[in-house]
């Protein structure tokens, strides 16, 4: 039994097919990173603002002021040294690290992309795509490999398989499946899109949109799996995310899921783009087939390796299910919603007004929200319990310094969720000052006074 | 190639057939019509024919009497003429008060609500302009030396009793002041002319083309700018920052007409009243109602079965009136009561329909607040 998986696992494979993905993995995170900056986000999002939100126990990670460019700048010329192969374990290692870093400045900007290209890139990592069509493997032929081990292709495969699946699992639940929420909210909106504009008013298609939407999520890894159903597979794959490219502002992640899909495909497909590419850059491609098959060259390492990865996927597959470990409704508390890949499951809003109360000699007053953060914050902030308490924190600290003695932070807060009336989210009686932050539930969230049932 | 078109055929065959259940199930059910057929476009000519061009007219003509009244004064300095100007100017900013929310296209673009109605207005710089007779009114950094609270200084504000204030304007001063009442009036005058003109001249026609989804499309921007309006000049500046909520410690020089004292809970109800019949619909003037946010509301109602959010809301800005309606004056309320329990209790109404608007009418209608460009997931 045990042979029949080392011999899956080290089953040689082309290494084309893990050097396009470094190539367009790369040259994507590159286009990403130019792509933020010119739009002006480093300023808006990690300059300008006063005040950033940190995750748990990243508290000392914080935009630095303007020199937080220059590490847009190392994080860009680490993808593209990616996508040229260049030193590629240490430019991945200084992607991963540079990416992650900013990720983590400010949990506002929180995307599942974002986790997504975190994840991947710490996976690479491990894997040799640097085998092959790289300048490392180019000036060093005892770098270059025609084949590499087949489990380095298929961990990526595996990674997108339970990016779909997990985000597909996520969409089993009443709101989505029977009350085609959030979708019933946002698709009448988009009514001034070409062609199918006026339908997206109709209610059968908003239901059409929620359950093709679910099955797609659950079956697409095994349909590109499968070599008969591949094709069309990739065809739904680039329908689909180009749909919601169309309807929602979901910046990159279309294009990226699109291009990841790829590895998918069949070693003959990734060959003949290589040898295309070779052919239009004028690149000597015979060094890289070279028969030789990839090997690590210590057991201790290879070891260190599986132990690593086989560690990595096992928390992958573990970490969206945390929430099983806190009492109430996910979506109200989001109490384990991050990191899950739950994508585009709630119209969720709310409105916070912090009162400040002096304890010493009982003066009150409330907080306007945009004196201390950007409009941006501030709509994150007011329906996740995590930012009001760490605001909350900053606004105590902040009328402290400023004079006010023995300060008291309490909150109105009123959050509405796919579509239900707003209710109450945070007990009104609790001084959020004296809360403290940890993995534990919150138990001043009021619990959620509906139900929606599912996983 | 070949597995791609045989892709797309099927892809087609599964949208064709799902699209022929469907028109089935219409045939069958059509009572059961659950489409939401609210038109946008409608409810933006209707704001811009029957509500904001009418509420602009009559504040031109009542700024114009403003002006005849100021003219009559001025050529007749006495104690009834200066009560007849005051009743022009109370008559003008309560029309005000109706065009107030309507920082949007024209408006926007000269700063309307911040050239008109700045206040608490600034009256010592007043003074040394009467007295210098060198000022720009034109100057952004100006803008607490004019407007409806500069006019209440000026008429109201510059002496204990009348024959004190009719004293500036017959004294040796009376050029310096009656030029600069002038200077004032004639600036309100002459944005109003231009904002007006605008809508007249081509925006009113932008603004109804532009009846797309986008963040920048004219229902977008301007349910942005009327919450805008209702949480930061009607709650906060007309009640919430004299009341000393934001600081802790009340601020009645901060109440709309202060230098009158009395009107300042009439000019609110004015305004709420305008808020609300924006609200609904309802024409300028009139008892008729057209396409609005509370018909929409109502429109995307009917697809999702929940709470009747345009009912809520009405009887939120009825309750807030009626609280406001057994106030006195807020200078009076603020002054005479510590803490103004009253007063903060009506507050409360007022703020309540704030969440009810920015939270569950925009996320009803899938519009965002200040709209942020940044990407989703």
């Amino acid at each position: 039994m045990e042979s029949l998986i080392e011999k899956y696992i080290k089953a040689p494979v082309e290494t084309a097919t893990l050097a396009v993905f470094r190539i367009l993995f790369g040259l994507m995170m590159l286009f990403s990173i130019v792509r933020f900056w010119s739009y002006g986000w480093i300023d808006k999002l990690y300059v300008q603002p006063e005040l950033f939100f940190s995750y748990y126990g990243f508290e000392w990670v914080k935009p630095l002021g303007v020199y937080t460019y220059l590490i847009f700048v190392i994080c860009g010329l680490a993808a593209l040294l990616v996508s040229l192969g260049y030193r590629y374990k240490l430019s991945i290692v200084i992607f991963f690290l540079s990416f992650t870093y900013i990720e983590l400045m400010d949990k506002t900007t929180y995307l599942n992309h974002y986790y997504f290209i975190s994840v991947l890139s710490f996976l690479m990592i491990f894997l040799p795509a640097n085998a092959s069509y790289s300048l490392d493997a180019y000036f060093n032929p005892k770098k270059s490999f025609h084949y590499i081990p087949r489990w380095t292709i298929d961990s990526i495969k595996l990674l997108l398989g339970i990016v779909y699946f997990y985000a597909g699992l996520a969409k089993l639940n009443s709101d989505w499946l029977f009350n085609a929420m959030p979708l019933k909210i946002w698709l009448p909106s988009k009514f001034d899109i070409p062609l199918i504009g006026n339908l997206l008013s109709e209610e059968w298609v908003q239901y059409v949109f929620s359950w093709s939407g679910a099955l797609y999520d659950l079956t697409i890894p095994f349909l590109l799996l499968y070599k008969k159903t591949r094709p069309y597979a990739f065809v739904m794959v680039v329908v689909f995310h180009v749909l919601t490219r169309v309807l929602f502002p979901i910046g990159m992640f279309p294009y990226v899921m699109i291009i990841s899909t790829l590895i998918f495909f069949d070693e003959s497909f990734h060959s003949k783009f290589l040898t295309y590419l070779s052919k239009v850059l004028h690149i000597d491609s015979s060094k890289f087939y070279n028969q030789k098959t990839f090997k690590e060259l210590s057991a201790f390492k290879v070891k260190m390796k599986y132990i690593i990865v086989t560690l990595f996927f096992c928390l992958q597959l573990a970490i969206p299910f945390r929430y099983l470990l806190y009492p109430g409704e996910l979506f109200w508390t989001e109490e384990g919603y991050r990191f899950s890949w739950r994508v585009m499951l709630m119209e969720k809003s709310g409105y916070a007004q912090f009162k400040i109360v002096d304890g010493e000699s009982g003066r009150w007053f409330y907080v306007d929200n945009t004196d201390f953060i950007t409009p941006l914050q501030e709509k994150q902030m007011a329906f996740q319990p995590d930012f009001i308490l760490e605001y909350a924190h900053f606004l105590k600290n902040h009328f402290e310094a400023d004079g006010h003695n023995n300060v008291q932070v309490y909150v109105d807060c009123q959050v509405s969720l796919n579509g239900r009336l707003s209710t109450s989210y945070i007990d009104p009686t609790i001084d959020l000052g004296k809360q403290k932050e940890s993995f534990l539930h919150k138990n001043w969230i009021i619990p959620f006074k509906d139900e929606i049932k599912g996983i | 190639m070949k597995k791609v078109i045989g892709a797309l055929f099927i892809m087609t065959l599964v949208w064709a057939c799902s699209s022929d259940s469907t028109a089935e199930e219409e045939v069958m059910i059509p009572e059961e019509n659950e489409d939401v057929s609210f038109e946008r476009s409608a409810m933006l000519i209707n704001w811009a024919d029957n509500i904001i061009i009418p509420s602009y007219a009559a504040f031109t003509a009542d700024m114009d009497g403003l002006v005849n009244s100021f003219n009559t004064f001025k050529a007749d300095v006495n104690e009834s003429n200066l009560d007849a100007l005051r009743a022009s100017w109370l008559n003008a900013y309560k029309s005000w008060q109706h065009v107030e929310m309507f920082e949007i296209g024209p408006a926007e673009t000269v700063g309307f609500q911040l050239n008109m109605n700045i206040y608490p207005t600034d009256n010592e710089k007043i003074d040394g302009f009467v007295t210098t007779g060198s000022y720009d009114l034109s100057l952004s950094s100006n803008r607490s030396a004019k407007g409806f609270p500069a006019l209440d200084y000026l008429l109201n504000g510059l002496g204990d009793n009348d024959t004190d204030i009719l004293a500036f304007y017959s004294g040796n001063d009376q050029e310096a002041y009656l030029q600069y009442t002038e200077d004032v009036l004639l600036d309100m005058q002459s944005l109003t002319a231009t904002v007006v003109s605008d809508w007249t001249n081509g925006y009113r026609d932008t603004f109804v083309a532009n009846d797309g989804a986008s963040s920048t499309a004219s229902v977008d921007r301007m349910v942005n700018d009327y919450i805008f309006y209702y949480e930061k000049y009607l709650r906060a500046g007309k009640m919430g920052i004299p009341l000393g909520v934001f600081s802790g410690s009340t601020l009645p020089r901060n109440v709309e007409a202060y230098y009158e004292g009395t009107i300042s809970n009439d000019l609110f109800l004015e305004a709420l009243t305008a808020v609300q019949d924006f609200f609904n619909g309802k024409h300028f003037n009139s008892s008729e109602e057209g396409e609005s946010l509370a018909s929409y509301l109502d429109a995307l109602n009917t697809l999702k079965n929940g709470e009747d959010l345009s009912a809520l809301l009405n009887d939120q800005f009825n309750t807030a009136e009626n609280m406001i309606l057994d106030l006195s004056a807020f200078r009076s309320e603020i002054e005479n009561n510590n803490p103004p329990t009253s007063m903060l209790l009506a507050y409360d109404e007022v703020q309540k329909a704030v969440p009810m608007l920015k939270v569950d009418m925009v996320s009803a209608m899938s519009i965002s607040i200040d709209f942020v460009d940044a990407d989703g997931d």
